[in-house]
């Protein structure tokens, strides 16, 4: 400290002197030595009051006042400085942690459409934040002529609601196998969930199994938004009612299923309540809203609807929604 | 929009009035208030819902929590003045079949 003093000293005689640009260069370069021993903002203060003392032997006591005013400001001043910046620090290494975490839930959650000759299949998932908390899963048996599609939706948002949603995967991956009834699927991933979610979380889910050969979707819901059936023949929607409760909430839980059969140009839009929860918006309302939207575009492919229906939504509710959003559309 | 929340006591119920929207932002000072209910056997939670305008999943997992914890406690717990918005929720989720639920204007 002394030998900083000695030389701040000297640096500030010359300036007050001077005024030259090199003594200010000196000055620049005395501010390493000031990072490099790590002195904190006060004592430099002091140090300048210090200096300011011996080179001018006739202050008034007042200054010194003043001086001891400034050090007292820069103190907490310093502190704050500190705080804030680990402040900083922690919220940057969350920040790269999420990223990580996101980009892991990507790859582990990553859905393949499946190419069916015999059914065109379309879907859309845009998550609002970073981790989508909806999930669609489609498997396709080729020996036994199975489509299943798993439509998810977790309640709540970030980490707790991506781990939940990789728990759901794990166990329809290991349930799939084999032609499984939906109310059966349905009941073991409420075993699953129900065991390991804390009270507050939930999981909603549609689940179909498609028979590629007879046409017909045998289907079940777990507290999910009703599935839209569009019956070409009589230009009309109806809603896939099917019963039950939500996946987590209750341990053991049985599961209703029934079936429908597409004709030709007959659609399935499966959806979460991204899309029909709009605020300031009727539910009803803004099925409708979906129905009329998808019903003017019927004759498109299945992948061309959900991203107009997406985008048509989007720029109705100002480019504003407000929660993950899914779409599959089912189309023979 | 703010969430206002008013508990009020007579004899064995409690009356929990809950006024606003319920969402994402709000729904963990609902949970707070909640979670700082006293469950007994002998009381009635009654939660009046008439006043939300608006409430999401996030909302409905705060009530989720709720029940499970009265029904582990043995309590008893109902809600009430559910408007045919909040109430189709509670349908379709399947929990209008577990809960206890009254629809329309409660008479104060």
């Amino acid at each position: 400290m002394e030998q900083l003093l000695i030389d701040y000293k000297q640096i500030l005689s010359d300036y007050v002197v001077n005024r030259k640009e090199e003594t200010l260069y000196n000055g620049q370069n005395y501010v390493r030595q000031l990072i490099q021993k790590n002195v904190a903002p006060e004592d430099v203060i002091n140090i300048h009051r210090k200096a300011v003392e011996e080179i001018y032997t006739e202050l008034p006591d007042s200054l010194s006042h003043a001086y001891d005013f400034l050090i007292e400001v820069m103190v907490q001043y310093g502190m704050k400085t500190r705080e804030h910046q680990s402040l900083l620090i922690q919220k940057e290494e969350l920040r790269i942690e999420m990223e990580i975490a996101a980009r892991i839930q990507n790859i582990l959650l990553n859905t393949t459409v499946p190419k069916i000759d015999q059914l065109d299949i379309g879907m859309i998932s845009e998550p609002i934040r970073k981790m989508n908390g909806d999930y669609v899963h489609f498997l396709f048996d080729e020996e036994e002529d199975y489509l299943s599609i798993a439509v998810a939706d977790v309640v709540g948002k970030g980490v707790p609601a991506a781990l939940c949603m990789s728990m759901l995967k794990n166990g329809l991956e290991t349930l799939e196998y084999g032609n499984n009834d939906p109310s059966y699927i349905l009941q073991v991933l409420n075993r699953i969930i129900e065991k390991s979610v804390d009270d507050g979380m939930f999981v909603s889910s549609f689940y179909g199994r498609y028979d590629v050969n007879s046409s017909i979707l045998t289907y079940g819901s777990a507290g999910h938004e009703p599935a839209l059936y569009f019956n070409s023949k009589e230009n009309a929607f109806c809603d896939l009612e099917c019963k039950g409760l939500l996946l987590g909430v209750m341990p053991e839980v049985k599961y209703s299923q029934s079936n429908i059969r597409l004709e030709e140009n007959d659609f399935i839009m499966i959806v979460t309540d991204g899309v029909t929860e709009l605020r300031d918006c009727d539910v009803i309302d803004s099925r409708n809203l979906l129905k009329e939207i998808a019903f003017s575009i019927r004759h498109l492919p299945a992948q061309e609807m959900c991203e107009k229906i997406y985008l048509e939504l989007q720029r109705l509710q100002d480019y504003n929604l407000e929660d993950d959003f899914t779409i599959v559309i089912l189309k023979k | 929009m703010e969430l206002n929340i008013h508990f009020r006591k007579i004899n064995n119920v409690l009356s929990v009035f809950i006024e606003g929207e319920i969402d994402t932002f709000t729904a963990p000072k609902l949970r707070e208030k909640l979670e700082s209910i006293v469950i007994s056997q002998e009381r009635l939670i009654e939660l009046d819902l008439s006043k939300v305008t608006y409430m999401d999943s996030t909302g409905l997992g705060v009530f989720v929590a709720l029940y499970k914890n009265v029904t582990r406690e043995n309590g008893n717990l109902k809600l009430v003045g559910l408007t045919a918005r909040i109430k189709r929720l509670f349908n379709i989720t399947g929990l209008s079949e577990l809960m206890n639920i009254e629809v329309g204007a409660k008479v104060e």
